[in-house]
């Protein structure tokens, strides 16, 4: 009886909490099909019963009627976030090895000190960043390009990708490491066939917040470019005129954070095997 | 030829974990080093692994010094005392991993792993990660790992010690037969435990507080000890040392007096210290020697007594099971016929 009382309350839970979670992307998809009648009629869901269905959303994405094209900015935040992000990954697991391995001395600084100095990056408000950013970019000739804004994604991301990293190599054991040395690797050898291999859980984790907040920033992405640059939040709220086009924002929506759910159902495999607990006594 | 240490020192955060160590190990036997936890085993292992580089000395393979040869240009097996596997591989590319980094062609690394594998007995799990085996039986890959390189020297640290009572006595076992092939290697296999020191050891090395005590044939450390310390060490349990002196042909101890065995009847009157194991020590009723039980543990079919005498802590071991309520006064017998005099520095007078 018990079980299948707990049964019930689980599985209602869990019902209760996609419904709660999964709501907003249903509203957002009726409402990308609506015109102004049918959002302004009250609520309604079900197309041609309850209003008239209509592409002006999408249209306006794609160079439709008091739009935008949305294809451009949407390459742009896919070239500026998956080039800065496989670049955060590549070198903040490598910085995040050397930290939890050897041992770094810069003056009066050690590798706490380095660790801290990554993760301040973060600490400070974005618009304590934000004009000197834009004062360097201006001077490299940088503003309002894929290049500038790829190298201040990395300012912001590797944090990120060592805080990760880091966390995961200290929990491998050293033994490893040194069991891997006398077995005849190199120090690279031992961190590219042994470490490497055993880290994919947090590597992908890792990825995964690096493309998140990329692929979400707004505030940089919005003071750095003008028009050429420019990425898919931005290119977003530029939608919002005196009228505010709900079926346009909606639809807008749906494809921003499609990538994202698409990456989320391709790692999360991953994320659920491969995991080093228990391998190691 | 064998593997030299000249005076070997490593000091770290101010605690010596090797003082000026000496020794020779040779090709074809089996070292055991017997020390306390923190007596500097591990390090020793390390060092010769060239995991740790020590502050001063130098180590010599076949007369060339191998000090700065790097840990994985050694060519050194070791078996840790957490069970160190890569997860990530199959047992069998467990094994192989090392024979590979070495250059061997996959097939014959392959064969050899499964070959080291048939002989630790895990024919059947080489597709198996290491995750899904029990702890002996991972400790059985780590095993087969350093075995199969086949290298000219193999490190063994406490290689039992995460082990239940069961699984440590029937690894013991293997481990003899396994060690017996090796007659190219140096092995060198540490321990806190004196049983498993000299069942699988051709020859013991004591440490205690990072330096060497005493080196022996087994039967040598053990019925001829160096010192009290060593007497501690290789005994389990460890050997009781009672300070005493010979007084007027006698043996006293405490208020005690003892008559003199006739192996130490040639003993000057001094001061000394005197050893006897928990085995030589008996419940004897007409002994006026006696003492109050503070501890008594059962051990399989013996009982450990714990009993504090006038002249200080005493452990007797004694055959069969009994139940002595604590606090009652057990009266002691002396083998005396046993006892080792030690001087008043620790140093070995007499054995028996």
């Amino acid at each position: 009886m018990m079980p299948k009382l707990y049964g019930l309350l689980k599985y209602s839970a869990i019902l209760l909490w996609s419904a709660f979670v999964v709501a907003p992307f249903l509203w957002a998809l009726t409402t990308s099909f609506k015109t102004a009648n049918g959002v302004t009629g009250g609520p309604t869901y079900i197309p041609w019963l309850q209003y008239e269905p209509s592409l002006t959303g999408w249209r306006s994405l794609f160079g439709g009627a008091g739009g935008i094209d949305i294809v451009k900015p949407y390459l742009n935040s896919i070239v500026v976030t998956g080039s800065a992000s496989a670049i955060s990954l590549v070198l903040g697991t490598l910085a995040a090895y050397g930290l939890s391995r050897f041992d770094y001395r810069v003056g009066p600084a050690k590798n706490a000190d380095v660790l801290f100095f990554f993760i301040s990056q973060r600490i400070m408000p974005p618009i304590v960043l934000a004009i000197p950013f834009f004062l360097m970019l201006q001077f490299l000739g940088l503003l309002d390009s894929l290049l500038g804004l790829i190298l201040v994604y990395i300012a912001l991301l590797l944090p990120i990708a060592v805080w990760v990293m880091i966390d995961f190599f200290n929990n491998i054991p050293r033994q490893i490491d040194e069991m891997a040395m006398l077995d005849g690797c190199t120090p690279f050898g031992a961190f590219f066939r042994v470490i490497l291999p055993n880290s994919l859980p947090g590597i992908i984790v890792a990825g995964l917040f690096c493309i998140i907040f990329g692929w979400n920033d707004f505030f940089f992405a919005f003071t750095l470019t003008f028009t050429d640059a420019q990425l898919l939040p931005v290119a977003v709220v530029a939608l919002n005129s005196s009228v505010t086009p709900w079926w346009s924002l909606s639809a807008s929506a749906l494809i921003s954070v499609a990538p994202l759910v698409l990456i989320a159902f391709l790692v999360e495999r991953f994320l659920s095997r491969g995991n080093l607990a228990g391998a190691i006594r | 030829m064998p593997l030299h240490l000249e005076n070997l020192s490593l000091t770290r955060n101010g605690v010596r974990y090797l003082d000026r160590v000496d020794a020779t190990f040779r090709r074809g036997r089996l070292t055991t080093v017997i020390g306390r936890t923190l007596a500097g085993k591990t390090t020793l292992l390390r060092t010769l692994a060239g995991l740790q580089a020590p502050d001063s000395g130098d180590l010599k393979l076949d007369g060339v010094s191998i000090a700065s040869v790097p840990v994985w240009k050694r060519d050194v097996a070791m078996v840790y005392q957490q069970f160190i596997n890569y997860p990530h591989l199959s047992v069998l590319e467990n094994v192989a991993f090392p024979l590979l980094r070495r250059g061997l062609k996959a097939p014959e690394a392959q064969s050899r792993a499964e070959a080291t594998l048939a002989k630790v007995g895990l024919s059947g799990f080489a597709a198996r990660r290491p995750s899904q085996l029990s702890g002996g039986q991972q400790q059985r890959v780590a095993l087969a790992r350093a075995l199969a390189r086949e290298a000219p020297i193999l490190l063994l640290d406490e290689p039992l010690v995460n082990l239940d009572y069961k699984l440590r006595e029937q690894l013991r076992e293997e481990f003899r037969g396994l060690f017996a092939e090796e007659t190219k290697a140096i092995v060198v296999y540490t321990t806190t435990e004196p049983a498993e020191a000299m069942m699988l050891g051709d020859e013991i090395v004591v440490m205690h507080e990072g330096r060497i005590l005493q080196v022996g044939t087994p039967v040598d450390v053990f019925e001829r000890p160096a010192s009290t310390a060593v007497a501690e060490i290789v005994n389990d349990p460890p050997m009781n040392i009672l300070p005493g002196a010979v007084v007027d042909g006698r043996i006293a101890l405490g208020s005690y007096r003892l008559a003199l065995p006739a192996h130490l009847s040639r003993l000057a009157a001094a001061d000394y210290r005197f050893g006897l194991r928990a085995t030589d020590l008996h419940v004897d009723p007409a002994s006026e020697i006696a003492g109050s039980l503070v501890f008594a543990e059962i051990s399989g079919s013996e009982t450990f007594l714990h009993v504090e005498t006038a002249f200080g802590p005493l452990a007797l071991q004694i055959e069969g099971i009994h139940d002595i309520a604590l606090g009652t006064q057990v009266p002691i017998g002396f083998s005396t016929e046993r006892l080792f005099a030690f001087a008043a520095d620790g140093a070995l007078v007499v054995a028996p």
